[in-house]
């Protein structure tokens, strides 16, 4: 199948298109060009664009789909449909299943379980110590070699130094990227929400901001010292964000990225105990919302990632504390995203780029962009449509958002991935075009 | 959805009890008035009402208490319900049974009120907002959230021995961050339109922007205590010296331990309270708990009353009307006599 994308508004931040301009993708699935067809290129079929934005496949940063090890939430199955549901072509995942990613034959399982489906293309990261303890060094060669993109070891912080400290040194000599979730594990305590005005009403244990900020100090010390690409994970607090980008001033090879929610609640939205709130680290104070919507204004910030963990209902029918954190995102990565421009944040180009071009970038990989020769993972969205998030919007397995009645500017009708058809609003899937590999 | 939406029904009459936040000084108001009615009751040979004739009330405790669970089961036998005792942390929940699961299975058995206390902030709350609407539920203590009974007792006993809680100094002294009653009284107290409300302690035991909440927070005892009409002391639990809130048990005595001679900075009539229980010779001295300004004891026995008052209130029975200091003529408006 060759295809013709037509009359669309097509926004490429790689290539710096912004504009209307056609589309042209070959019958092996990449980009044959983009403005003029090619000498001899006759479509098979075409999508009409009009009035609609085309762009590179979503790239999302950090999602759980729950295998292997907690089936009873989500599957990789239900997760990959959801993720190109929403416009999400390639998808990154911690570390953190069950077990770990700590060997290569689970960094090729969780791949070969993806490739099965032929929907989005999932990345893994692999752990930066053996099941994630902190303790001992991963084999973080043969990893790579197994195709994860870089090492982390998400939630589980790394108290002893010198193990962190050997860890970045090691995936310094190799180029790998070491991603970082900076919380110290002392200050955080058994805290669930921001320790501030609702953690003192509710009689919540709380997260100071010191929980961020030390562990982002330490870190920011070891990674000057050994030289690591690093990347930190959804930093949720203006003070930790402003270090980030002295660093970055300074020419330190960090980067960050923060969560399409803490972009859009704050610990306020807690309410009386809605455990759709329970995030980790925690929705923070107004101020650190409005800090962290200016250091994506600033550049600090280059991607926005869904952070998505679906839940069984029972893991938040529980009180606060013991409901389990996180948030289901996929679906509202974009539109959450979407709705930065129409709050004058940002351009839309710009906004488009937080989730193709800037997570590509920190992952290395050769996608988020469109340039002639790439593999055509495409999202085409209609960005009038004006809609409300419901129930019936939720394709993943997970129902746990808080955002359920929100209003909505910007739709995804078309996904495509590797050139074929993988969603197209309003029609069933097509399982037989599933398989494309 | 605010806490509102839970505690309230459409008529906007009180349907559970689970925090003082959101309640209006009338709300707070009729509940002492009718706790009024019910100390007289106290007083006669038979201590019987029978509001509550042919309800069954369970006492849900997943955290240890003696005093709460004690006076909340002697307020319903007053009111002539069947109550049933149950510590479910020995039973379901140990076998892996969910909080919801546990109240849903004692509501099959067509119970009509839980009177509940968990070891977690909001769990009340959940229980209220998942029960049928026929359900009542009654906060006992949450986590470190709310336990609106004792504030409502103690916002009775300060109006028995003060008049009107309005126009006095206030003083909440020992362990604000970790106390569900302290969060609790705070809000009675502004309610009621308190001149001042003053927590004092280590700001390793005081919340962060606790201001927020009303009050002015002090680390020095004897400013705190300066010209206070109401001097409450909150429990120390032993298990906080573990951490690294206190350094010993010597130096909260000496700084924060209440005595004659730090009292002697409130007023000269300052009443000294406690929800207990006490620990003597670490917040509190033998001598001032058992002194003369003391009223701990009465606390006590003010809280069958308010307890019976609120579960009156919320299984239905009419409120009593507002009369203006009527204390103890009022009666359950709904024809029930006090016999």
């Amino acid at each position: 199948m060759s295809l013709h994308i037509k009359n669309g508004h097509l926004i490429d931040p790689t290539n710096g298109i912004d504009g209307q301009c056609d589309l042209f993708i070959d019958d092996a699935g990449f980009v044959a060009a983009s403005g003029q067809a090619p000498e001899d290129f006759t479509p098979t079929h075409s999508i009409d664009a009009t009035a609609k934005v085309v762009c590179p496949g979503l790239i999302d940063l950090r999602v759980r789909t729950r295998e292997p090890g907690l089936e009873h939430k989500a599957t990789m199955a239900s997760e990959v449909r959801a993720a190109v549901n929403a416009g999400i072509t390639t998808l990154c995942c911690p570390p953190d299943t069950h077990p770990p990613i700590d060997t290569p034959a689970m960094a090729q399982m969780i791949q070969q379980r993806a490739w099965r489906y032929g929907l989005a293309f999932v990345h893994p990261l692999g752990a930066l110590t053996r099941n994630l303890e902190g303790r001992t060094l991963t084999d973080m060669a043969a990893l790579d070699e197994a195709g994860c993109v870089g090492f982390s070891n998400a939630l589980h912080a790394i108290n002893d130094t010198l193990v962190l400290r050997h860890a970045m040194e090691y995936a310094a000599g190799f180029d790998f990227t070491v991603f970082l979730h900076p919380e110290d594990p002392y200050l955080h305590g058994g805290g669930c929400v921001h320790e501030g005005e609702i953690s003192t009403r509710l009689g919540l244990p709380g997260i100071p901001e010191a929980a961020e900020t030390v562990a982002v100090g330490r870190d920011l010390a070891l990674i000057e010292q050994t030289g690591v690409r690093a990347h930190f994970c959804q930093l949720s607090t203006a003070r930790a964000l402003s270090m980030v980008a002295a660093a970055q001033q300074s020419g330190l090879p960090v980067t960050v990225d923060v969560t399409a929610h803490h972009l859009h609640l704050s610990e306020h939205d807690v309410g009386i105990f809605d455990s759709q709130c329970h995030v980790r680290p925690p929705l923070r104070s107004q101020k650190d919302r409005d800090g962290l919507r200016q250091m994506i204004k600033d550049g600090v910030v280059t991607a926005v990632c869904s952070d998505h963990q679906p839940h069984e209902p029972d893991a938040k029918l529980a009180p606060f504390s013991l409901s389990e954190p996180g948030i289901s995102g996929l679906e509202t990565l974009l539109p959450l995203t979407l709705k930065l421009v129409d709050d004058n944040l940002l351009p839309l180009n710009q906004a488009i780029a937080l989730l193709t071009q800037g997570p590509a970038n920190i992952l290395g990989i050769d996608a988020g962009h469109l340039s002639t020769g790439a593999t055509a993972d495409i999202c085409i969205f209609d960005p009038d449509t004006d809609w409300e998030f419901t129930e019936a919007d939720i394709h993943s397995r997970g129902h746990n958002t808080p955002f359920l009645g929100w209003r909505f500017r910007g739709k995804v009708t078309h996904t495509l991935v590797g050139g074929k058809l993988v969603f197209e609003e309003g029609k069933k899937p097509d399982l037989s075009q599933g398989h494309f590999y | 959805m605010t806490v509102a939406d839970i505690q309230f029904d459409e008529q906007g009459q009180l349907k559970h009890f689970l925090t003082i936040e959101g309640l209006k000084r009338d709300h707070i108001l009729q509940i002492l008035d009718t706790a009024q009615s019910f100390i007289t009751l106290a007083k006669k040979e038979i201590k019987k009402a029978p509001l509550l004739r042919g309800k069954t009330v369970v006492n849900l405790f997943f955290e240890s208490s003696t005093r709460t669970r004690t006076t909340f089961e002697i307020a319903a036998k007053r009111l002539s319900a069947d109550v049933i005792n149950l510590n479910p942390q020995h039973s379901a929940t140990s076998k892996g049974e969910t909080l919801l699961d546990t109240v849903n299975n004692l509501e099959a058995m067509h119970t009509d009120l839980f009177v509940v206390r968990h070891p977690n902030s909001g769990a009340a709350n959940l229980i209220a907002k998942h029960v049928p609407p026929h359900v009542r539920i009654i906060n006992a203590g949450d986590g470190r959230h709310a336990h609106p009974t004792q504030a409502m007792l103690d916002m009775f006993t300060i109006r028995a021995h003060k008049g009107d809680v309005k126009n006095l100094q206030v003083a909440i002294v020992g362990d604000i961050l970790h106390s569900r009653v302290a969060r609790s009284q705070i809000h009675a107290l502004t309610t009621l339109g308190a001149a001042q409300v003053r927590v004092i302690a280590p700001k390793t035991l005081l919340p962060t922007e606790v201001e927020r909440l009303g009050v002015h927070p002090y680390t020095n005892m004897h400013e705190g205590l300066r010209d206070a009409d109401v001097v409450i002391m909150l429990r120390l639990q032993r298990e906080r010296m573990n951490g690294a809130f206190v350094p010993s048990e010597q130096e909260f005595f000496n700084l924060y331990g209440l005595t004659a001679d730090k009292l002697a900075y409130a007023k000269q009539d300052a009443i000294v309270m406690h929800p207990g229980p006490m620990n003597r010779g670490l917040e509190i001295d033998s001598s001032v708990a058992d002194g003369p300004q003391s009223v701990i004891l009465p606390q006590v026995t003010y809280g069958i009353a308010v307890r019976m008052a609120i579960m009156a209130l919320i299984m239905g029975g009419k409120p009593v009307a507002r009369k203006r200091r009527t204390s103890g003529s009022t009666r359950g408006s709904n024809g029930t006599t006090s016999t």
